[in-house]
């Protein structure tokens, strides 16, 4: 405890990496998970074998793998972002396959009925997704989005694989300073505590808030 | 008299191995309520769905004003605007108030002004008498101002000829007059209307036209009075001697 209390300028910071990536994953992940979502509901087919190739690639491939051939692949091929960059890119198109797949459940959540009479308002497709379906989708699956969240605040770890200064890789290079494994790495773990927790309390709290009546 | 605003011409769709309707014309002139009638499984919910194209037809033509109806896109979106249409379960956008319900399509699809749409709108709420719950959510209301307002939600869109899918069939005894006054009144304005119904009284008094259907066929189409009075066919004789016996 006295370790990690020692150092807790290290830890801090190494959370705020790890929120950063969080956050800025998420926020991406969200877009571009609702974008492959909606061509995997919609009316023509090459965008609905786009959306599926991308969701069945990307997810069936371990974050580790993706993490490093995206840094290392890149940079062979001459195109260099920072690893913090490369591991925003790498997290989002991660957990969009998983936003996309929850998102689209949440399509098929809602009754048909609501897109029939929409369409027959005169809405085009588009409309009708952004306008009557998506809305109604999104409540229904906040705790599932919810779920998606806290994994990719633990997935974001991975980050250190590529050397982020994260909080998993702060508790890596204190262990290899200190050879104390487990004190180190149980400060990670309840630093981590720190953020999923009240993550998943808002996410409850958010449910019942944007909740609709039927 | 008038001209003709919807022409089904030998329309046949079926659902799988099901065939579902057979052969079917159908003349909606400009003014006209057609009621069509006929047993649980005839047909009639399938032909209302086919004539904004929820349901695509497997042969034949559907005319609305002249124009056939396009396949899916813009064009048809386009058709659709013109083409009012009211569900058995109303289908009132639930995450939206009943005045957002009513000003979705005037604003996202004729882009009328907000504030103009908001004012059209609550005059449509006042005339269905439900402007005081302008700012609920559909499922605060009975089914029978949900209905109402389902109506009003497509009168917005000012459409040339408002389909209603048995617009009555999920509502309480209470709850169907309701619907069936502010149709009663649409109808006497001289709205043109095609009306899916097992509502004798409402096809007895505001229908131009009956149309009978039977194991996807139209067997009969006559005036309201004929039709209850005299019916031709065997097959309404023996419907109307079931529904008419209580």
């Amino acid at each position: 405890m006295r370790l990690v209390l020692d150092n807790a300028d290290l830890y801090l910071a190494g959370m705020a990496t790890t929120v950063a990536l969080t956050l800025l994953s998420f926020s991406a992940a969200l877009v571009i998970g609702t974008v492959v979502a909606a061509f995997r509901v919609s009316p023509v087919p090459p965008l609905r074998t786009a959306g599926t190739l991308w969701v069945e690639t990307v997810r069936n491939t371990p974050l580790t793998v993706l993490m490093v051939l995206f840094f290392f692949g890149f940079t062979k091929l001459g195109i260099q972002y920072s690893a913090f960059t490369s591991a925003v890119i790498v997290l989002s198109a991660y957990t969009s396959t998983f936003v996309a797949e929850t998102v689209r459940s949440g399509i098929n959540s809602v009754a048909k009925g609501q897109a029939e009479a929409a369409r027959s308002l005169g809405l085009t497709f588009p409309q009708v997704l952004v306008r009557v379906i998506l809305p109604q989708a999104f409540r229904t699956v906040v705790a599932p989005l919810g779920s998606v969240f806290i994994a990719l605040i633990k997935n974001s770890s991975i980050a250190s694989v590529i050397s982020v200064v994260d909080l998993t890789e702060v508790a890596d290079r204190l262990n290899n300073d200190t050879a104390r494994p487990v004190a180190v790495f149980l400060g990670a773990g309840m630093a981590y505590l720190l953020l999923t927790l009240p993550s998943g309390f808002l996410v409850g709290v958010l449910e019942r808030r944007v909740a609709i009546k039927r | 008299m008038g001209e003709p605003l919807v022409v089904a011409t030998q329309v046949n769709k079926w659902f799988g191995p099901l065939h579902v309707l057979k052969d079917v014309d159908l003349t909606v002139e400009k003014g006209e309520v057609v009621v069509v009638l006929g047993p649980s499984g005839s047909g009639k919910s399938t032909l209302c769905r086919t004539l904004n194209r929820l349901e695509p037809i497997d042969s034949g033509t559907i005319e609305i004003d002249g124009v056939a109806l396009p396949d899916e896109g813009k064009a048809l979106a386009k058709l659709r605007s013109d083409v009012g249409m009211v569900f058995q379960s109303f289908n009132l956008f639930a995450h939206k108030t009943v005045l957002q319900n009513v000003t979705l399509g005037p604003v996202k699809v004729r882009k009328v002004a907000r504030q103009e749409a908001r004012e059209r709108g609550m005059k449509l709420l006042e005339r269905v008498g439900i402007a005081d719950k302008a700012d609920r959510y559909p499922a605060e209301l009975s089914g029978g101002q949900q209905q109402r307002a389902a109506i009003a939600r497509a009168l917005a869109m000012n459409p040339k000829v408002m389909l209603f899918d048995e617009p009555t069939s999920a509502l309480d005894p209470e709850m169907i007059k309701e619907v069936l006054d502010v149709m009663l009144e649409l109808a006497a304005e001289g709205t043109t209307m095609i009306v899916v119904s097992h509502e004798m009284g409402f096809a007895r008094s505001a229908a131009r036209k009956v149309a009978f259907m039977d194991e996807g066929r139209i067997v009969e189409v006559a005036s309201p009075d004929r039709f209850f009075e005299d019916p031709q066919s065997a097959r309404a004789r023996d419907f109307l001697a079931k529904v008419l016996a209580h």
